[in-house]
């Protein structure tokens, strides 16, 4: 067998984005060992990609605001399939978790009197996110990045996991490859946190990083995990349409929090045309109105551009479909308009917006000062993933913890702008707080020498068969487009069936791909082996997407258009049943405690 | 659509060669899109580090026809086409496999930095009060995606390798930002002077030309951590009076 090097701690972080370098910190702070590993450079994970803000109930800015107000905003938007006790520690932390970075070195713009700034943003009643200019995700994983490294954490930069390891039931540790020279490594550990973030790369058009691959969520699944609401992807509505090579890159919703609106060719508002009725008495009807609550006026509804992005996403979709859209396939999106309102607009979009006037002016030659940007929708977010704890984040499987986008819960059928960043500060601080726990009432694990040269000569068998089978790349290719067009943001039986048949086409030539060159630093084979991952999480988004014959949140069934009432009640369970099969399940969702059912009522 | 031709740095280690390479361009395309191109077509073991495509991680640093770049910010539409376009590592690194560089000094550099400090919070709740005006040069600095492309083309590091001496433009960009935090109170000037050999730094202002953020990094960071390091060291007031009191 190929040699590897056991290393050992009592907590490994596998993930070092906001969630795991927040776990990780909080672990340390336990007083035990703790590991983390990058699969990039420390500080590089998708979180450094996030715009728009992080969203806490700080009532700096409307002091009508509280966590009963953030609750009611974020079941609502999650369409009531939220872990409800996940929202209320989630509602309850979130201002705590804000404040404490700014202790840690984190700039936030500020109100006039002296405060963190708080800004507009979909489906969130009151002004609520904390933001650096449209670079909030930038500020937050560079202050954590920048905090951790002086408590005591090892960590491990451009370092790849595989697999998980276990001993019996429990978690036992990880086994990877140090990218560089591709040697092999067993991280031996008591607990394991999983915050490896989310899937956008299965998709021809997203949003996501490089690393979003969703590896995080295959490794748990194979290692016994149980996985929820998978049917669940956010397309954010507005990702950059042209050119070409851009496609699917971000555009924050902040652009509409700062007064953006969406417009057809033939230059309509087209959102006012479809306010869902769950919105209706928070939504205004009116242009001027809409433009009264964008400056602050605490008597104005919010305009329909700020309605849940699941909702947006569609419009957007319907009025390209029926020819109204733009050049380029998408619609109008217009924040040069507010010229017409503001004093100084050009300056004042470069100051708030300031990276996505750099992005078009670089990327598509466009002045967003002076044009509409052209927009469409992107694959951006999984609420789905591996099922948690609410209090512990422990997963099904003993000892192994989840946080941040790879956990599932939290925002049920959509996710609100703003909550992914509050959510990976205080589920990943729970994550690191429980596993250090779990870990310090825990006896060391073994490793059975086995388990490891399986993986061994699974990991390395890419070589043994080259590229006479062509290239991992050109798979990925291919996963990605038939997951674009079969599985996109709108879905239907026919399309989901045909999508599981390229499944299983593709499980097979996964399995005959291979790679060349030697270990070092080698693209090919890492991409030959994380098809494996990536493929998994594609059979069971499209598995619980078929199970699903309704239309909610983030899933939108063309053959189901609408809501139906038996599975507003349950979410979709998929776990491992065989070594090449997955069961998928309803399972009745909890039931709500009656206080926080009350605050629902009442929120109206 | 049209074919282009690249000259690409391959290798293991500092031994290596331009290898050629021939690619079809399509409207909108970036360098990286070229490099990802070439890998499905032709090299899917070409070593390239790349996280977001959107300039806002700094991972894919390069040198692309000589400059120091990311290679997803640059458009192939503003490359002169009429020779090959030279992609190769960043010089001032070394090197791990084709594109990529090993910058973990780096992350060495930064840790001995000493951490922020805040003053004790100003309100009961434990929070503090900053004016927008205050912290505008301090998010100047916080723009920085740690690309490293300012510590490759300063030539303290380039030219004579001297990264155990001085810290280099993005660790004084660091600094500056904490040290002029409006909560910091730390003092980071003795480190400065010995620890970062801020001497070093003889103003050429190319750290500022290659950054991707438009951070101003010599003249809003540099030469104002200059100054407070030259207040505190070479001050001849300060000087004649602290002669005189240890007399007296």
């Amino acid at each position: 067998m190929a040699a590897y090097e056991t290393i050992q701690h009592d907590v490994l972080v596998i993930g070092s984005g906001g969630a795991g370098l927040r776990a990780a910190v909080e672990a340390s702070s336990k007083g035990v060992k703790v590991g983390m590993v990058c699969r990039s450079l420390l500080g590089k994970a998708h979180t450094v990609m996030a715009e728009g803000g992080v969203a806490a109930a700080l009532a700096n800015v409307d002091d009508r605001d509280n966590w009963k107000v953030h609750f009611a905003d974020t079941m609502r938007g999650g369409q009531y399939l939220n872990n409800w006790r996940m929202v209320e520690l989630f509602t309850k932390e979130a201002p705590d978790r804000v404040k404490e970075l700014e202790a840690w070195g984190a700039v936030f713009d500020r109100t006039s009197d002296g405060r963190i700034l708080q800004r507009n943003f979909g489906g969130h009643k009151y002004p609520r996110l904390a933001h650096v200019g449209d670079r909030t995700g930038l500020e937050m994983i560079r202050t954590l990045q920048d905090h951790g490294i002086h408590q005591g954490i090892d960590i491990y930069q451009e370092h790849t996991i595989v697999s998980l390891l276990k001993d019996g039931d429990r978690i036992a540790g990880a086994f990877g490859y140090d990218r560089a020279s591709g040697s092999f490594k067993v991280f031996k550990a008591k607990a394991v946190v999983i915050t490896t973030g989310g899937m956008g790369r299965i998709y021809k058009i997203s949003s996501n990083s490089w690393d979003c691959t969703g590896g995080g969520i295959s490794i748990a699944f194979h290692a016994g995990a149980e996985l929820i609401d998978m049917e669940f992807v956010q397309f954010h509505p507005t990702g950059m349409v042209w050119p070409p090579s851009v496609r699917g890159l971000l555009i924050t919703e902040g652009v509409r929090g700062e007064g953006g609106v969406l417009r057809n060719n033939t230059g309509k508002r087209f959102m006012f045309d479809d306010i869902p009725e769950n919105y209706r008495n928070q939504t205004s009807t009116d242009e001027e109105e809409g433009w009264r609550y964008i400056q602050g006026d605490k008597n104005a509804k919010r305009p329909p551009e700020l309605l849940t992005r699941d909702h947006v996403a569609r419009c957007i979709t319907r009025e390209i479909k029926a020819g109204r859209g733009s050049p380029h396939g998408g619609v109008f999106l217009d924040i040069a308009w507010i010229k017409a309102k503001v004093s100084n607009a050009p300056d004042h979009i470069k100051k708030k917006l300031p990276s996505m006037y750099h992005q078009f002016k670089e990327l598509a030659g466009v002045d967003i000062t002076k044009e509409p940007m052209e927009v469409g929708p992107t694959t951006h977010y999984m609420m789905g993933g591996i099922k948690v704890d609410a209090d512990s984040q422990m997963t099904t499987v003993p000892g192994l913890f989840a946080a941040g986008e790879c956990a599932a819960g939290l925002h049920g059928a959509n996710r609100l702008g703003g909550n992914s960043l509050s959510d990976l500060l205080v589920f990943g601080k729970r994550a690191g707080e429980f596993a250090a726990e779990y870990a310090k009432n825990n006896s060391e694990t073994n490793i059975s020498e086995n388990q490891i040269s399986e993986i061994v000569s699974w990991a390395l068998a890419p070589f043994e068969r080259g590229i006479k089978n062509g290239n991992a790349f050109q798979l990925q290719s291919q996963l990605q487009e038939f997951m674009q067009d079969l599985v996109g943001i709108t879905r239907i039986e026919s399309d989901l069936s045909k999508a599981i048949d390229k499944i299983a086409e593709m499980k097979v030539l996964i399995k005959n791909v291979g790679c060349d060159g030697n270990r070092n630093f080698n693209p090919g084979w890492h991409t030959a082996l994380e098809l494996n991952h990536m493929i998994t999480v594609a059979e069971a988004i499209t598995k619980a997407a078929r199970e699903r014959k309704e239309s909610r949140g983030g899933h939108f069934r063309e053959d189901f258009p609408e809501k139906s009432s038996e599975f507003g009640n349950v979410n979709i369970s998929i776990i491992k049943s065989g070594a090449e099969t997955i069961e998928v399940k309803q399972k009745a969702k909890l039931s709500i405690r009656p206080d926080l059912q009350q605050i629902i009522q009442e929120m109206g | 659509m049209s074919l282009v031709k690249f000259d690409i740095w391959r290798s293991n280690n500092s031994e290596g060669v331009f290898q050629q390479y021939e690619t079809d361009i399509t409207e909108g395309m970036v360098v990286l899109d070229a490099v990802h191109q070439i890998q499905e077509e032709s090299a899917p073991d070409l070593a390239v580090r790349w996280n977001c495509k959107a300039g806002k991680c700094g991972s894919c640093s390069a040198e692309i026809n000589g400059r120091p770049k990311l290679m997803c910010m640059t458009r192939m539409e503003d490359m002169p086409k009429h020779k090959p376009i030279s992609i190769q590592p960043m010089q001032a690194f070394p090197i791990i496999k084709d594109l990529v560089t090993d910058v973990s000094i780096n992350y060495q550099t930064k840790k001995r930095i000493k951490k922020f400090k805040p003053r004790k919070p100003d309100a009961a709740d434990g929070t503090w009060r900053m004016a927008q005006s205050d912290i505008d040069r301090v998010q100047e600095f916080r723009k920085c995606i740690e690309c490293f492309l300012c510590q490759d083309v300063c030539h303290v590091l380039r030219e004579h390798w001297l990264h155990e001496k001085f810290a280099g433009p993005r660790h004084m960009v660091y600094t500056a930002a904490l040290e002029m935090h409006p909560l910091d109170v730390e003092d980071r000037r003795e480190d400065l002077k010995h620890t970062a050999g801020i001497g070093y730094c003889n103003i050429t202002k190319c750290c500022t030309t290659v950054c991707p953020e438009g951070i101003t990094i010599t003249d809003n960071a540099i030469i104002p951590l200059k100054e407070r390091v030259a207040d505190k060291f070479y001050d001849p007031l300060k000087s004649l009076f602290k002669l005189f009191s240890k007399k007296s």
